[in-house]
């Protein structure tokens, strides 16, 4: 049995039936403890004072907003390589996810930017390249709905996804050297292992980002399982036309 | 191969459009900015470097969609492609061609435009080296977002916005030097940088662009 | 060297549309491909020219062997008609133009811009490209539409020389040329059914 069973449609319906159930519960649950906690439960900022409560928006979505993309890349390398057609449903229903992600991120760091740094938006680096990525997933998406023929929209977006990858992290290397930024440090710096915030925010920040990742996963399951009732439908129809 | 470049030449200068719409639009635009923003000379100074470059990059998207559409419609790509030049062939020699019939007139009208944007003199040397060195990317850059929407039938405004944000590194570099030549200093490291990107670009984007065009005319 | 296709299957868009199909064709024969509108004629001669790969099955030659001409006439309005030559003579290696200007009359039109031309002679100069290929299967779809019956009588006498040079031609036509040595294929048996087609999402398990 290898990981590549699931790559086949009917294989990947039934699991997914089972599965998505359970990982909405646990999503819901985890973002639903995270969000509370956070917002309730944790006491303000000697600085920052309440306005800080907005991380456990910010941090999680932005987080999710990068790590669909690279799930995008992935998805896509195994579309080009092996040719499998969930893989890449999966790149397109991630997208719209995405774009959502990247929207409240540049959202929540403008309502919190606002009081903090006394402007809703600045040319930093971070905020620069969210918007950066913002146009990419607006643009992949576009591909994706104007080419009609659906294998060659998923080659061109694979493609377009690679190429967009490259220029996305020269855009962010690019724009550190345009202009040095307001915003603080990583959070939650996973490289070095250590934290930046106390336990008493990281907890339920911790959680709140567990629940993004699974409500990230439910979503683009959900998405995905339309994505293949409408090719099937598709495909029933161009069936049904060519015996008439 | 250097056949193809002549005859996508030869349509450019016969076709009309080719060569001045692009240049048209260029001065259009730096027209229509002291308009905008007032005839103040330390106003438009500060603001040329940056004027010049997005006007640069806006003409050049102008004529990106006529890089492989018009030889898609009248069925000469398929042909192209059957024949014995390779696909990446021909995307580099389609890119060359939209950047001597883009380009390279962008980069020459630059500096006269300069002067009607009160471009601090200084900064032109630098300006025109970037926009050199740079819009070989733009046109690079471009031909793979020509591959990409070549099938279809309003690929203009699509290209546009698959392209823009792949143009973002080479403008930030390119009206870095610019500013920083305005400014006086020595804006060396932007220009390389962008040289980098260029010299990436020419070398690898060809084969995404042949990859794309190859997957349309399935 | 013959030419022969075994089991293709060859697909436009993401639907399979010919399945199974197998020819032979030998040197100096010509296959000529029937088949009502839409039952795959261009499918199948994009799929041999290499533009399309075949979703199954293979082909004893490599799609650079044979020179394609399509639908369309690939022309440029704004080229002369010696220009457009010389430009394909360059882009296929080959070294004069004149073979392809005797075997479709050229002559009289070399300097005039394609966009003075009729329907008939620019269809004429694009036929005359496939001389210029130098290469042995000539894969040709609708080759005579807009052509008068002189230049149909023309074009045949070009594919037959062809043929008695060794050439092979596989031509998707309504009309008949009048060639001799040519073999018929209805292609409309092979269209792909609900049985060769395997499209991914239309697995039984799904339903």
């Amino acid at each position: 049995m290898s990981i590549w069973k699931y790559a086949n449609p009917a294989q990947f319906m039934r699991t997914t039936r089972w599965l998505l159930p359970w990982l909405t519960a646990l999503a819901v649950l985890s973002v639903g403890t995270g969000l509370i906690w956070g917002f309730f439960f944790t006491p303000d900022d000697f600085r920052q004072g309440s306005t800080v409560k907005i991380i456990y928006l910010h941090v999680p979505s932005a987080l999710m907003a990068i790590n669909a993309w690279l799930m995008m890349l992935v998805t896509s390398l195994v579309w080009l390589i092996r040719r499998h057609h969930v893989s890449a449903l999966l790149a397109r229903a991630a997208a719209p996810v995405g774009l959502v992600m990247t929207l409240i991120a540049l959202i929540t760091g403008g309502i919190w930017g606002e009081p903090m740094w006394g402007t809703y938006w600045a040319w930093d680096p971070r905020l620069t390249s969210f918007l950066i990525l913002f146009l990419f997933y607006l643009g992949y998406i576009a591909l994706w709905q104007a080419v009609e023929t659906q294998d060659t929209a998923a080659d061109l977006t694979s493609v377009l996804c690679l190429v967009g990858s490259v220029f996305a992290l020269l855009s962010r290397y690019a724009v550190n050297f345009w202009n040095q930024g307001l915003h603080q440090g990583t959070s939650v710096p996973v490289a070095t292992g250590g934290r930046t915030v106390a336990d008493v925010f990281f907890y339920p920040l911790a959680i709140s980002m567990l629940g993004f990742g699974l409500m990230f996963i439910v979503l683009v399951l959900l998405r995905t399982r339309t994505e293949i009732r409408a090719r099937r439908l598709q495909a029933l129809l161009a069936r049904e036309r060519a015996a008439s | 191969m250097i056949a193809l470049l002549r005859r996508d030449l030869i349509l450019a200068i016969r076709a009309g459009g080719g060569f001045g719409l692009g240049l048209a639009f260029f001065l259009i635009l730096c027209v229509l900015v002291p308009f905008g923003v007032g005839p103040a000379p330390a106003t438009l100074a500060k603001i040329a470097p940056g004027i010049l470059w997005v006007g640069a990059l806006l003409a050049c998207l102008l004529s990106l969609d006529r890089i492989f559409q018009l030889d898609a419609e009248d069925g000469t790509l398929d042909l192209l492609a059957t024949s014995p030049l390779p696909l990446e062939g021909i995307t580099s020699v389609k890119a060359l061609a939209h950047w001597l019939t883009t380009g390279l007139p962008l980069t020459l009208a630059a500096a006269p435009l300069g002067l009607l944007l009160n471009l601090p003199p200084q900064a032109t040397p630098w300006l025109v080296a970037g926009l050199a060195l740079g819009t070989p990317a733009l046109s690079v850059i471009g031909t793979f977002g020509a591959a990409l929407t070549v099938g279809l039938k309003r690929g203009g405004l699509l290209i546009s916005l698959l392209v823009l944000p792949l143009y973002m590194p080479t403008l930030l570099f390119g009206a870095e030097a610019a500013r920083r030549g305005a400014e006086g200093l020595n804006a060396t490291t932007p220009l390389l940088l962008m040289a980098g990107i260029t010299a990436g670009t020419i070398a690898l984007m060809p084969f995404a662009s042949a990859a794309a065009l190859r997957m349309n005319l399935r | 060297m013959d030419y022969t296709a075994d089991h293709l299957a060859c697909a436009r868009g993401d639907r399979m549309v010919i399945a199974e199909l197998s020819f032979h064709l030998a040197p100096g024969r010509a296959l000529i491909l029937r088949g009502p509108n839409g039952s795959g004629k261009t499918t199948l001669l994009r799929c041999l020219a290499g533009l399309t790969p075949p979703m199954a099955g293979r082909t004893s030659f490599a799609p650079e062997e044979v020179a394609y001409a399509a639908h369309a006439d690939g022309l440029k309005a704004q080229m002369s008609v010696e220009e457009t030559l010389h430009f394909w003579a360059q882009v296929f290696g080959a070294s004069q133009i004149a073979p392809a200007i005797t075997g479709f009359d050229l002559g009289p039109l070399m300097s005039r811009r394609v966009h003075t031309l009729s329907a008939g002679q620019k269809r004429r100069l694009s036929l005359s490209r496939l001389v210029l290929t130098g290469r042995r299967l000539w894969a040709l779809d609708e080759p005579t539409v807009s052509l008068d019956s002189r230049a149909v009588a023309q074009f045949a006498a070009a594919v037959t020389a062809h043929l008695a040079g060794g050439g092979a031609a596989i031509i998707a036509t309504h009309i008949d040329l009048g060639l001799t040595g040519a073999d018929q294929l209805d292609i409309a048996p092979f269209r792909a059914s609900a049985q060769t087609d395997t499209d991914p999402f239309l697995d039984e398990a799904l339903q």
